[in-house]
């Protein structure tokens, strides 16, 4: 491999070097640096992370010879990296620094490959529509539980910079995920971001609840990897190759019982991740035993990781074998919407809710990747993205549900929420009516893209199966909104901050496609339907 | 402007409905019947446009219904059938409510009711107007709802409840019948506006049924219904014919008009007199080129009407409440005009209808009168010789009892002098007797029902007027004491309709069935000239009921060789334009014989034409001798009690038969289904039991959250091995081992 080549390769992998780099570096300064140098080394490489993915973003071809759409990509790269600094900075200089990381990341993922290239590091590491759709909505999801954290951290005196470079070392793993196309990367990008998770977990080690999360993920966690690892050396054994490319030619119209047996365990690796069930057990301690930010963090980028992953892992190199992996998600898309819908109506703790909540989402996004077609593909980004925008939404409001004397999470303490917080209340219900799929908001869109092309595909037991589903999940959305709306208010909480609010706003707001639809809908269909078209 | 008729009862409902808090019930009354009066005085203007200037229009004013090939829309449909009936409907109902001002004086919900009554004659306006089934259909539930309402106006009565009820049931079986009469329409013909249905049954055009791949003439095709094959047009006949007899209380359905009169009088008068109940008279007549091909239909309908006359006569005769005397006698009407369209004379029933409406509103009105003079007391027997309490009163039931009787000499020029009820039911008795002697199978037995029926029409008439009027006074000393004639409010309301009951008939005679009614209805109805023309029309409409494709074909050479005269061209001409052809085709042939008498048209016998009036006045003297003579003598037959009065009392003990069959028979069943089907089988296993399941699989999904690290990588393990064996299953099955 000539020096060309490898810094072609590398520059491919800018998104992920950065995010590799930040992490040493904001380490470093961490480490070795005082308060006040902390500071100006933070604002330092925040500013020089910014102005060069600005920079790089604004020269690279991605909007052309355009200057005024190049300036504009310019701007908007330095309006996010100030905002995401600036909402992070709470929790110290270093978390902010870490959210410019994030977003000069994901500006640095929408500069596309050169004319021709689509994979870099000998084919291992894509480099390709999906990857850089995947890639920026990651990113923008690390900052966005980044800037979410901040006061937690500092309400709950955990605000040490590891957190933030822990994050950014999952999110880098994450990155690598969507961009691998061969068993090893996979594995590599998997493990990167599972052990930065497992210690985040653990984050609040004095709490006995967080620790023994931390340790249940760590342990199935390790099991899991063991699971895709052994499939994984399966796929090898059988077609002779790591390489998805070449595996998907090696893989004939009839393959052996070994590689099949090979590609069950591999998914199931990868259905561990996104907790579809059966091997979602880990979800819900996890997620009520974790720091409620990390909480945020673990429903929202890594399953968009994970479903990226996952689609790639069977699209690229198995499509011969559609029907016999289709089985096998399609079981897991059944169950996982059962568990997740019936599993979420005798819950108490909203957080645990939400675990349920988003095994049922997972389900349903694997009803789209079940049709094994573009128009599936399609459906799945649209559904993650939506879905990710939503539970981000829905985490910020449950961080603002703090009382004087500390965080609460009982679902009963939403009780009147109208009434002491009617901004939160609305956003909050516009977001839960969205997840449960009511017509005219972005939920109920990204469910009927998700949903379609299975129907399309045939298999209308497992669609209806869905709408069923979804009809009982919306019980337990609707009951919240009950709550807050109906229910006298038991003890007031206190103000939430302004950068949970934005957020909580924000993406309520983001539900309202007829509202966004001229500036968002057109364009972000082409952007899926690019992405999309990597794959086919 | 027709559009205004039509509407403005409906602003005046809304008006009245929806802000009596705000204006007052005062300006709700006076809203409300200004607004009728206006629509009245339109819909004058409007029948002399169309009667003397020709005019016919179809307004389309929204699209309502576009499914597929299924369209409908918001039409009004002006022609002179539409006219007459937008007359009889705004002018009864304008003077109903300027009445209604003074009996609903003492009421607390005066706006209410006034709201419900312009809602009534909106409905009904609606239904008149309508272009196309549905639109009729609508008109047709709207009537029901205002009646439902009306009816039981007094809701805190049972028994204006129960009424209120029974009418609205009893009308939904008839309703039944229609709805599916519609829906046979359209799958018959595709569509289900007037127009083309009726020029597809005039061709017998093509048609393809919904349910065949194959096209056939409308004569030809055949409906499967209830298991048996059915021509189609009979079958639509038919079906609309039970929705008609549901509107109009004909026999078997007639349960809840007499019941009806637990709603204040105003509404008897309006509803069940002049309006509501002809809707199903209207019906037929506007569906008239149908029937005029469903010989059997028509057969059916003769007979029910028949029935329904002789029948309702018959139980007048032994009740004691004024007002329900009248209600039988509506029924009895009613039979009258149903069996004139059974027997082909369309033009004679709607002229019943025109006149019946005035002298039966006036005798409703009169007799809401006389109860409001005596303090609300309905009961004959306690009553008498109240006329020199309330003359004017006495006059005004006189004239509409002299009307309704139709007194009249069947001598000279035309049919003879008389009153209006005279003009229009010995048309309709004359015309079932051309009909019989023709070869109509069941003409005749409608001739002699219908005269039996004038006997006992005149004969409970006469009663009432004599209980009511004459002899002695049997009720309470101090409501006599306080007994007046009504207010002019109310008393102007009847001087209107007694000139209506006097001389519609005589001016409006030639018009509607004698020598001008080809010009008046042009093809609205056909205008057969049921009496006056003669003995050919009603000759036609035997030979047409017995086949009326050969009728037609002949009809042709017939017109053209025997007699090129400018009858036989009218022939053609409407021929093509219509479907009355056949009537006419004879009529050319009787031309020669009937063109000296052209004008008076084609005799009956004279003793068909003295029978009526002899037993009219039979009826009168029995009355006279039972009731005035000897009075107390009506008293003590009832008083002996023989089975015959209990019969009649009892209305021929139909109520008990319902009761006892259906009423408690449906009870049992919604009792069945409601309990066992719905409680136990539909809430249980549906969302009650879909509920408890989801609430359990929940919990059980929680506690299999055990919280043991062991439990969770034994579930992850399992189902890995699950997805395995699976994979391994399927794959071995489809024989790709290797």
């Amino acid at each position: 491999m000539d020096v060309a080549t490898l810094l072609g390769d590398l520059r491919l992998a800018a998104p992920e070097l950065t995010l590799a780099g930040g992490a040493m570096a904001l380490l470093m300064v961490g480490v070795l640096f005082g308060e006040r140098l902390q500071i100006i080394a933070s604002v330092a490489l925040a500013l020089a992370v910014t102005l060069g993915a600005g920079l790089a973003l604004a020269s690279s071809s991605a909007f052309g010879e355009d200057g005024g759409a190049n300036l504009f990509a310019f701007a908007a790269t330095g309006l996010a990296s100030l905002i995401a600094f600036l909402g992070a900075r709470p929790a110290g200089p270093i978390n902010g620094a870490a959210a410019s990381f994030l977003v000069a990341a994901g500006a640095l993922a929408i500069i596309p490959a050169p004319e021709g290239v689509e994979a870099a590091f000998n084919g291992a590491f894509a480099v390709d529509g999906l990857s850089s759709f995947a890639k920026v909505v990651i990113a923008l999801s690390g900052a966005a539980s980044l800037v979410m954290a901040a006061r937690y951290l500092v309400g709950e005196r955990l605000a040490k910079f590891e957190f933030s470079v822990l994050v950014m070392l999952a999110v880098m793993g994450m990155l690598m995920m969507v961009s691998a196309r061969d068993l090893i990367a996979l594995y590599i990008g998997l493990e990167m971001q599972s052990l930065a998770l497992y210690v985040l977990a653990a984050f609040n080690r004095d709490s006995v609840r967080a620790s023994e999360a931390g340790l249940k993920y760590f342990v199935l966690g390790a099991l899991s990897s063991g699971l895709l690892l052994y499939g994984s050396s399966l796929i090898y054994g059988f077609t002779g190759s790591t390489q998805f490319v070449e595996i998907a030619a090696a893989v004939g119209e009839e393959p052996s019982i070994g590689l099949l047996f090979g590609l069950v365990f591999l998914m199931c690796g990868v259905a561990f991740k996104i907790s579809a069930a059966p091997f979602h057990m880990w979800t819900p301690d996890v997620y009520e035993g974790a720091p409620t930010p990390v909480t945020a963090l673990f429903s929202a980028a890594p399953k968009m990781a994970a479903m990226v992953l996952f689609a790639r892992a069977l699209y690229e190199p198995f499509p011969e074998i559609a029907a016999d992996w289709r089985q096998i998600i399609m079981a897991l898309a059944a169950l996982s919407m059962a568990v997740g819908s019936f599993g979420a109506l005798a819950q108490r703790n909203i957080k645990r809710l939400m675990a349920y909540s988003s095994i049922g989402n997972m389900g349903f996004a694997l009803v789209a990747l079940s049709a094994g077609t573009r128009e599936g593909l399609e459906g799945l980004l649209i559904y993650m993205t939506i879905y990710l925008v939503s539970t981000t939404g829905i985490f910020a409001c449950i961080l603002a549900m703090r009382r004087r004397e500390g965080m609460v999470e009982k679902i009963e303490d939403l009780a009147g929420l109208s009434r002491s917080h009617p901004g939160l209340a609305v956003a909050m219900t516009m977001l839960l009516f969205s997840v449960a799929g009511i017509p005219p908001l972005a939920g109920f869109f990204g469910k009927f893209f998700a949903f379609l092309p299975a129907a399309e595909a045939g298999l209308w037991p497992l669609v209806i199966f869905a709408v069923v589903m979804s009809v009982v999940s919306a019980f337990y959305y609707l009951r919240l909104i009950r709550l807050m709306w109906f229910d006298q208010p038991a003890q007031p909480l206190v103000a939430a901050p302004r950068e949970l609010g934005f957020i909580a706003g924000l993406s309520a707001f983001a539900m309202f496609p007829l509202f966004i639809a001229p500036f968002v809908a057109a364009p972000g269909r082409a952007l899926v339907e690019t992405a999309a078209g990597a794959l086919f | 402007m027709y559009a205004a008729i039509v509407f403005l009862p409906l602003i005046g409902c809304l008006i009245a409905g929806l802000f009596r808090k705000q204006i007052g019930a005062r300006a709700a009354m006076f809203v409300t019947t200004g607004l009728l009066f206006v629509s009245a005085g339109l819909s004058i203007i409007t029948f002399a446009q169309v009667a003397w200037g020709g005019v016919e229009t179809q307004i389309v004013l929204l699209p309502w219904f576009s499914i597929g090939d299924f369209q409908a829309s918001w039409t009004i449909r002006v022609d002179m059938l539409t006219a007459v009936m937008l007359v009889v409907v705004t002018s009864v109902s304008s003077l109903v409510h300027l009445y209604s001002i003074g009996y609903m004086e003492e009421d607390p919900d005066q706006a209410r009711f006034f709201s419900y009554l312009s809602l009534f004659t909106f409905a009904m306006l609606m239904l008149v107007t309508a272009d196309d089934l549905l639109q009729l259909f609508f008109g047709w539930e709207g009537v029901g709802l205002a009646s439902y309402l009306l009816i039981g106006f007094w809701y805190k009565k049972p028994s204006a409840n129960a009424a209120a009820i029974k009418a609205f049931v009893t009308n939904r079986v008839g309703d039944f019948g229609f709805a599916l009469g519609v829906m046979a329409t359209f799958a018959v013909f595709g569509t289900i506006e007037f127009d083309a249905i009726f020029s597809a049954i005039a061709n017998d055009a093509a048609v393809t049924p919904l349910w065949s791949e194959q096209s056939s003439a409308v004569s030809e095709t055949s409906i499967s219904f209830l298991g048996m094959e059915f021509a189609a047009l009979e079958l639509i006949g038919f079906l609309l014919f039970i929705g008609a007899m549901g509107k109009s209380a004909q026999f078997f359905l007639h349960v809840w008009l007499p019941d009806a009169m637990e709603g204040p009088t105003p509404v008897s008068a309006l509803i069940h007199a002049a309006t509501m109940v002809t809707a199903g008279v209207f019906l037929v007549c506007r569906m008239w080129q149908v029937y005029d091909a469903a010989p059997y239909a028509s057969m059916l309908v003769t007979i029910i009407g028949a029935v329904t006359a002789l029948y309702a006569a018959t139980v007048g005769v032994a009740q004691n409440d004024i007002k329900r005397v009248v209600a039988y006698s509506t029924c009895s009407q009613l039979g009258y005009m149903f069996f004139a369209a059974g027997v082909g004379a369309y033009g004679a029933a709607m002229f019943h209808l025109f006149t019946h409406a005035f002298f039966k509103a006036l005798l409703f009105l009169g007799s809401g009168a006389v109860i409001h003079g005596l303090h609300h007391e309905q009961d004959m027997r306690l009553m008498g010789g109240v006329r020199s309490k309330m003359p004017w009163t006495w006059a005004m039931m006189i004239i509409g009892t002299l009307a309704l009787t139709g007194v009249g000499l069947p001598m000279g020029a035309g049919l003879g002098y008389g009153f209006s009820g005279f003009f229009s039911k010995d048309t309709i008795i004359e015309a079932a007797y051309f009909a019989g002697e023709a070869g109509n199978e069941v003409g005749m037995f409608a001739f002699w029902m219908g005269v039996i029926a004038a006997f006992l029409t005149s004969f409970y008439s006469w009663r009432l007027i004599f209980m009511t009027f004459h002899g002695r006074y049997r009720g309470p000393s101090e409501v006599l004491a306080h007994a007046h004639d009504a207010p002019w409010v109310m008393r102007a309301p009847l001087v209107i309709l007694s000139i209506g009951a006097l001389f519609a008939g005589a001016a409006f005679f030639s018009s509607f069935v004698g020598d001008r009614s080809e010009a008046f209805w042009r093809g609205s109805v056909p205008a057969a000239h049921a009496s006056a023309e003669g003995h050919g029309a009603a000759d036609a409409y035997l030979e047409q009921a017995d086949n009326t494709h050969a009728e037609d074909m002949q009809h042709e050479t017939d017109a053209s060789a025997a007699a090129p005269t400018v009858t036989a061209e009218e022939a053609e001409d409407e021929h093509s334009a219509g479907g009355a052809a056949a009537p006419h085709a004879v009529e050319a042939d009787h031309h020669a014989e009937a063109a000296d008498d052209h004008g008076g048209g084609h005799h009956p016998p004279e003793w068909v034409r003295w029978t009526p009036f002899g037993v009219t006045i039979a009826g009168f003297l029995i009355a006279v001798w039972a009731y005035l003579l000897n009075e107390g003598l009506g008293a003590r037959i009832a008083a002996r009690g023989g089975p015959l009065h209990a019969f009649l009392y009892n209305k021929w003990y139909f109520d008990q038969l319902y009761n006892a069959t259906l009423v408690r028979g449906a009870r049992g069943l919604g009792d069945l289904f409601w309990k066992g089907g719905d409680q136990k089988i539909i809430d249980g296993l549906g969302p009650n039991g879909v509920a408890a399941a989801a609430a359990f699989a929940g919990r059980r999904q929680s506690k299999s959250q055990t919280g043991y690290l062991y439990h969770y990588a034994f579930v992850m393990l399992l189902g890995v091995a699950a997805f395995a064996s699976w994979v391994l299953f399927t794959a071995s099955n489809s024989g790709a081992p290797s």
